[in-house]
């Protein structure tokens, strides 16, 4: 047994390490929380956490395995929200057990969300570059646009849809109405809370790590790095892309549920699924280094708690956030800054130290 | 009685049509910056749509707290946003130089919340009433039926000025011409002996002068001003931008007019909620026909 646990992989050790740290940290918020020593503030912030972190792993899956710039996600996050909350309002008599009801809600809302990543993939997976990034900003926006304008009800007869208003529906007297217009769903049961959204966060990263060293995961990463040299391998390009596109929405749609499931109420507005928080995510992701998932979790729960804990220093929190992104980006990303990291590294600094002995080996 | 009433629906769509191409100007003027911005340095420039914002608020204060003559406020706006774009460049873009694109979009990102939130500062979360600094009489047409706004008739002109302008600029002048070699080939370029680190801060300040005069026509029409009045136009001008062809200057005219028409047809005729949507429809739609927008340039892929 020993010699086994020995032998776990570079790659498993790693993704190890990320387990770890995602439940140490729950531990000590769940620790907190026992002991009262956090701030009403932080624990309304728990399951954000936990949904920002969801956000941007599936996230970097596109643009960090994939390598595609993708500017829509809150959109597939938006169809999760939605499609979960319908599922949600409409069982809420008959199934009345949380334990069954919500993990049929997340499915709901994770199936729908790929369903969609899969249908817009197709056309969109054939652009590339700047091209392929505005027009899933382009999708991110229709789907919001409409969700946060549609009018949905339902009766014996059936379900009636309109974009104009509710009296449009043409609903009989026993009418339902589900979504409201721009009001959207008021009443979404609030089933989300810190252990299911930790749970969650922990089974997107198993998933999207793992997915990383399959080999549908490295037939992706070829491509990202040089797609004729996949072709010609025989890699199937448009597969591929698919389904890692289609997992990436899946995940986004299972934040999306987190979301309504935690607010209690839903309503597709610019502030929660405009090209704002597609970008917002995309913000973590590139900070926390791209296709690095831990790196995605830790930016995701440093961004989104850095201004609410700012908060004291109320109308300036925005703009220090600003400076500060502006400043990370220059320091971690810039030649000049590389060169400076480089040369005062410590792994050079050890290296240097090394080389007063003998080399191993000389090539 | 038939052929009145076609009449008059004929006569409201020709009004439409003229806002949708005011509109368009506007967008194209916007689209100018971004696609010059994206030529030269390769980067989307996010903040371009505050820019614009700051350039109206100048204008704003100009006018209203110290009473300065509208037209001397829109010289003093140009230079404002010309200096702002250039600070811009050099401190937030130019340490980026040769970094990988997603890190200076984000930093462009970065920009774009510093510009917004310190003018929520400086100005006030309240929403402005912004003044229309074009005031003369309204064209009339057709016996009254049409009525075209001055300010219609000024943006349409002031667009189509600013495009023959720029064009000209860009391909008879050596500055322009230098712009044009950098876009095609930073390393030769400089190899030719062309200051690209000056080509490049011009083409920013170029943008950015655009983006005042833009910001004035934008809030003449639609006078509502907030930190975030430049967001949405900003990003139109931007899919305009892609819809023609980035990188290419009347790639971005055609695109803004097209979108400006789209929009303001589409809000009229089939739903004014969805008019975004429309527009991004369109977006979609043309890029799947012609990947590379409508004057884009063929990618030739290398192995």
């Amino acid at each position: 047994m020993k010699t086994k646990s020995r032998r776990l992989g570079k790659n498993t050790k790693n993704d190890l390490i990320t387990y770890g740290i995602v439940i140490a940290a729950f531990v000590v918020a769940e620790v907190m929380q026992a002991t009262g020593s956090m701030s009403s503030l932080l624990r309304g912030l728990l399951v954000p956490l936990c949904m920002y972190s969801i956000l941007a792993v599936s996230l970097n899956l596109t643009v960090g395995v994939l390598g595609e710039l993708s500017l829509g996600h809150a959109g597939f996050m938006c169809i999760g929200a939605y499609a979960s909350s319908i599922f949600s309002v409409c069982t809420r008599e008959t199934i009345t057990e949380v334990w069954i009801r919500f993990p049929l809600a997340i499915l709901v809302g994770g199936i729908f969300a790929a369903i969609f990543g899969f249908l817009i993939g197709i056309p969109v997976l054939r652009l590339k570059g700047d091209y392929l990034a505005i027009v899933t900003l382009a999708f991110g926006e229709i789907i919001k646009n409409i969700l946060g304008s549609v009018y949905v009800g339902y009766d014996a007869n059936g379900v009636y849809v309109s974009l104009e208003s509710e009296s449009s529906l043409a609903m009989g007297a026993d009418g339902t109405l589900l979504i409201n217009g721009p009001l959207g769903l008021s009443d979404v049961p609030l089933d989300a809370n810190f252990i299911i959204a930790t749970v969650l966060l922990l089974l997107t990263l198993f998933v999207v790590l793992n997915f990383m060293n399959s080999r549908s995961g490295r037939a992706v990463m070829s491509i990202r790095d040089n797609r004729i040299a996949a072709e010609s391998v025989g890699i199937n390009i448009t597969k591929y892309k698919l389904i890692a596109f289609t997992l990436s929405a899946f995940f986004a749609g299972i934040a999306g549920v987190l979301y309504s499931h935690n607010l209690g109420y839903l309503a597709a507005k610019s502030s929660n699924f405009g090209y704002n928080q597609s970008i917002m995510i995309l913000v973590f992701v590139v900070l926390g280094g791209i296709g690095k998932m831990r790196g995605s979790v830790i930016a995701a729960c440093i961004l989104t708690a850095l201004p609410e804990l700012l908060r004291e220093l109320n109308d300036y929190r925005m703009l220090i956030y600003a400076i500060a992104l502006i400043i990370m980006m220059i320091a971690t990303a810039s030649p000049k800054a590389n060169a400076f990291w480089e040369a005062h590294s410590l792994k050079k600094f050890i290296s240097a130290k090394k080389e007063n002995k003998p080399a191993k080996e000389v090539q | 009685m038939l052929s009145l009433c076609l009449g008059c629906r004929k006569l409201t769509f020709i009004s439409n049509l003229i806002s949708g191409i005011s509109l368009g100007g506007i967008y194209a003027v916007i689209a100018l910056g971004y696609t010059m911005v994206y030529g030269i340095a390769k980067m989307l420039n996010f903040a371009h749509g505050d820019v614009i914002m700051v350039g109206s608020y100048v204008v704003f204060m100009l006018t209203t707290k110290a009473g300065v003559n509208p037209y001397l406020a829109l010289v003093i706006s140009m230079v404002a946003c010309t200096l702002l774009g250039m600070t811009i460049e050099r401190f937030a873009y130019k340490p980026l130089r040769g970094a990988s694109p997603l890190a200076v979009l984000i930093t462009a990102i970065g920009v774009s919340y510093f510009l917004q939130n310190a003018a929520m500062h400086l100005f006030g979360t309240q929403a402005k009433n912004f003044t229309s600094i074009i005031n003369f009489e309204p064209i009339s047409l057709a016996g009254g039926q049409i009525v075209i706004s001055d300010e219609t008739v000024v943006t349409i002109a002031v667009s189509v000025v600013i495009m023959i302008a720029l064009t000209l600029f860009v391909n008879k002048t050596k500055p322009g011409r230098a712009m044009l070699a950098v876009s095609e080939d930073r390393g030769a370029a400089q190899l030719m002996g062309i200051n690209v680190n000056g080509t490049i801060a011009l083409t920013f300040a170029i943008g950015s002068a655009l983006a005042a005069v833009a910001g004035v026509l934008l809030c003449s029409t639609y006078p509502l001003l907030s930190s975030t009045t430049g967001a949405m136009p900003g990003i139109k001008a931007f899919v305009a931008a892609v819809l023609g062809g980035i990188g290419s200057i009347p790639g971005a005219m055609i695109g803004g007019l097209v979108i400006g028409v789209i929009e303001i047809l589409g809000r009229s005729y089939i739903s004014s909620q969805m008019a975004d949507a429309i527009v991004f429809a369109v977006l979609i739609v043309v890029l799947l026909v012609k990947p590379t927008g409508i004057l884009g340039k063929k990618y030739v892929e290398k192995v």
